[in-house]
């Protein structure tokens, strides 16, 4: 890739990054943002246990979270799963995403790869999420990230494909925007931070230096790409944060499902907490919301 | 309602309780001023008047510097080093403990964000009493081998508006440290948090006249430079101010410290991290409305990346939220006073009038209160009075460079020299740089940061004596 990457200094990146957590984020503006996060999820289970039953559950969920709270964006699942998620979520607007390219750790041919990401596509799924081989980016072979990310893409054809960097095992903040520059160069329609498979998930610097990137890239060519943070995001609070990083960072254009989106299960349950806690004005138990 | 409005959150003034007038604090009693006279202190945010507080003058001075010696003689010069401590620790911690109220009779009286009062001003006041309370017997390893510390004496104290608590808290902790006693005046028109730390010295206990405090305007500090009991001046201020402290002391054996303007250089080069410099700029000038002596005032950026800067920037200060300082999402607060407003609106207006281009953050002016919104100015030639004078503002001039030598000579092409900061990639760069800036303190790929173990001060016009650290102990001992 000729493109140079901008370099990024991590003590104002974390000093800015802190701050969006510091919004106090009240009353009208609180139940417009959880409502906002839910539509943003990606409901999500990545289990090897994972089971016909487990997804037709989560999807269950997907539609309906509770009261009249919106359904969230996608459910995500391995490919096996696909078509039980296609099925459960016939009729509605949620898509079904599918983790590919031998996820999590792409440490595969190319061709089984492709292969992963057809079986994909086959069974139904509206979105591809690939993992970037990150031994590949370590030892410096761009070149062959840059290739399979636009092979993958070129696999995906309109569907949508969002690119795992795995930020949690590349080291550096330069690093991360390098691998998010490729991704956004070589097709990819969103870029995402993990794959909730290791112990470092998204954080916030990391979520603004690919943000930084989404908003260079943009200028360069006037296209619009988005961002997905996977890992780690539990609490409504730290979702909240997540979604003044990319309005202040990319503009409000970009708090939408289309152009944003949280990998997250847990989470869920607690934006629906906080979302009747917002209306009553009192916690209810646990045991009040069902668990999936 | 769209996320990006923020619902107003705004910090619930409760705790803070303030009187309707409030008196001088004089050997441990609270007095009228000798004349009666008060002067009333405005929320500049609302141009209320919080209180009447009293107005000091030569009488009041004379019995605070009294109170002072008297304490110093009969209590403070003998007390082990180890119970000074004590005191002192008790005041850091009393500090925290009312952290929320003296954040927000901090914003309420100066204008500044409750999100800057809470986080930065406060903690910082709180950790610089810790910080010197550990000194208070462990002096002589402040001093080079053979020399004994000894305290001044009588140490008169006068502080600015745009960091009240926290430079009442740069002069009284070392001060007290070393073993002297205080007479601190603050500014006129942000009295309040030093009296809410009166109230705390005095329920901690210290011995009457140990701090003193004495409201006042300007003829009001010159009593305090001018009293022939005080052994040492601690100033922060314009310089302007300074230089007739100087000409006060010439000929006297009074020992000084000035921590006077700035007109720092924020050098920006090609090969910097520009969204993080921009970050670094944005503090570095519209941190408290640009109220910051060392604020990096003027930006040099090498030619080469002047335009990517100047749009990140313009996208940047269109985030800053400017309105109601207690709201815990404000970023700009209001500017401290009416004269100071006119005298930033009076410098703005001449950068136009010679040519410079002014931009300035979109976004509406509450009505009442005094407001500028974050403004720069591009096209800034270094004879512009914009680049040359201390506006003490959120107003910015932007100028280029070429090469590295450049930058250091334009940098150091101003009267004061206070801080700058260096914005590169390249290690080697940054050292090569800072070395032969003239400025107190040099900041690498960041702005604005402070701690109590770093000292700080200035070169040439910026004043002399370092606060913070070992070196800010000197400042205080004989």
């Amino acid at each position: 890739m000729n493109l140079r990457s901008p370099s990024t200094d991590a003590v104002m990146l974390e000093s800015r990054a802190a701050s969006f957590a510091k919004r106090s984020i009240k009353t009208a503006s609180k139940r417009a943002a959880i409502d906002l996060a839910i539509r943003c999820i990606d409901l999500t289970t990545l289990e090897g246990r994972d089971t016909p039953g487990r997804v037709r559950t989560l999807c269950a969920k997907a539609i309906a979270p509770g009261e009249d709270a919106p359904s969230v964006a996608a459910v995500c699942v391995y490919p096996n799963l696909v078509e039980v998620a296609k099925a459960a979520l016939h009729g509605t607007t949620i898509a079904v995403a599918s983790v590919a390219t031998a996820f999590p750790s792409g440490l595969s041919s190319l061709a089984v790869r492709l292969a992963d990401t057809r079986a994909a596509l086959d069974a139904g799924a509206d979105e591809i999420d690939m993992v970037i081989d990150r031994g590949a980016f370590l030892t410096g072979d761009e070149a062959r990230v840059a290739h399979e990310i636009a092979a993958v893409k070129s696999a995906c054809g309109a569907i949508h494909l969002k690119v795992i960097l795995e930020t949690g095992e590349l080291g550096s903040y330069d690093a991360i925007r390098r691998a998010s520059d490729l991704a956004l160069e070589n097709g990819a329609d969103f870029i995402k931070t993990s794959t909730g498979k290791i112990g470092t998930s998204a954080t916030l610097p990391t979520a603004l230096v690919m943000c930084e990137a989404i908003r260079d890239f943009e200028r360069r060519t006037g296209e619009r790409r988005g961002l997905k943070i996977a890992g780690g995001v539990r609490t409504t609070k730290s979702a909240i944060a997540y979604l003044v990083l990319v309005a202040e960072t990319l503009g409000e254009a970009w708090l939408d499902p289309a152009l944003f989106r949280i990998g997250a299960s847990a989470l869920l349950d607690d934006l629906l907490m906080q979302r009747q806690s917002g209306r009553t004005g009192r916690y209810a138990s646990v045991d009040y919301f069902p668990k999936d | 309602m769209s996320l990006l409005t923020y619902a107003p959150a705004l910090e619930s003034t409760a705790p803070a309780k303030i009187a309707d007038r409030y008196d001088l604090f004089i050997g441990g009693k609270w007095t009228p001023a000798a004349s009666g006279a008060t002067f009333p202190t405005i929320d500049p945010a609302t141009e209320r008047v919080i209180a009447q507080v009293a107005r000091g003058e030569e009488r009041d001075i004379d019995r605070a510097v009294t109170a002072a010696r008297t304490a110093y003689d009969k209590y403070w010069k003998a007390m082990r080093p180890a119970e000074r401590a004590k005191y002192i620790y008790r005041i850091a911690r009393a500090i925290t403990e009312r952290s929320r109220e003296l954040a927000i009779v901090e914003t309420i009286d100066g204008g500044k964000p409750i999100k800057e009062s809470r986080d930065f001003d406060v903690p910082q006041a709180a950790a610089h009493f810790f910080y010197y309370a550990g000194w208070a017997d462990k002096l002589a390893w402040a001093l080079r081998a053979g020399r004994t510390p000894a305290a001044l004496g009588v140490v008169g104290a006068i502080v600015p508006w745009n960091f009240p608590l926290l430079m009442a808290a740069w002069k009284i902790a070392p001060a007290l440290a070393c073993g002297n006693t205080i007479v601190l005046k603050p500014a006129e028109t942000t009295p309040l948090t030093a009296l809410l730390l009166a109230q705390i010295i005095e329920e901690a206990d210290l011995p009457p006249g140990v701090v003193n405090v004495v409201t006042g305007d300007g003829a009001t500090g010159a009593a305090l430079v001018a009293h022939s009991d005080v052994d040492k001046i601690a100033f922060t201020g314009s310089t302007e101010v300074g230089k007739i402290i100087q000409r006060t002391i010439a000929g006297t054996d009074k020992s000084v410290t000035l921590e006077l303007g700035g007109k720092a250089a924020n050098i920006v080069f090609a090969d910097a991290p520009l969204d993080q410099a921009v970050e670094g700029v944005v503090n570095g000038i519209y941190f408290n409305q640009g109220h910051v002596c060392c604020a990096g005032s003027r930006l040099l950026v090498q030619e080469n990346v002047h335009d990517a800067v100047v749009e990140r920037l313009r996208e940047r200060i269109a985030t800053l939220r400017l309105g109601n300082p207690l709201d815990k999402n404000t970023d700009i607060g209001a500017i401290n006073s009416r004269e100071q407003h006119a005298k930033i609106l009076e410098l703005i207006a001449s950068g136009v009038a010679e040519g410079a281009m002014l931009v300035q953050a979109p976004g509406a002016i509450p009505e009442k209160g005094y407001w500028i919104p974050p403004s720069f100015f591009t096209g800034v030639s270094p004879s512009l009075r914009i680049a040359r004078e201390e506006i003490f503002g959120p107003v910015l001039s932007i100028m280029t460079f070429r090469t590295a030598d450049e930058a250091i000579e334009k940098a150091n092409n101003t009267p004061y020299g206070l801080s700058a900061g260096v914005w590169t990639d390249k290690g080697a760069k940054s050292m090569y740089v800072a070395q032969r800036l003239r400025a107190g303190v040099v900041w690498c790929n960041t702005f604005n940061q402070f701690d109590p173990s770093s000292p700080f001060g200035g070169y040439r016009e910026s004043g002399f004596g370092r606060e913070g650290g070992v070196a800010g102990l000197a400042a205080y001992l004989a």
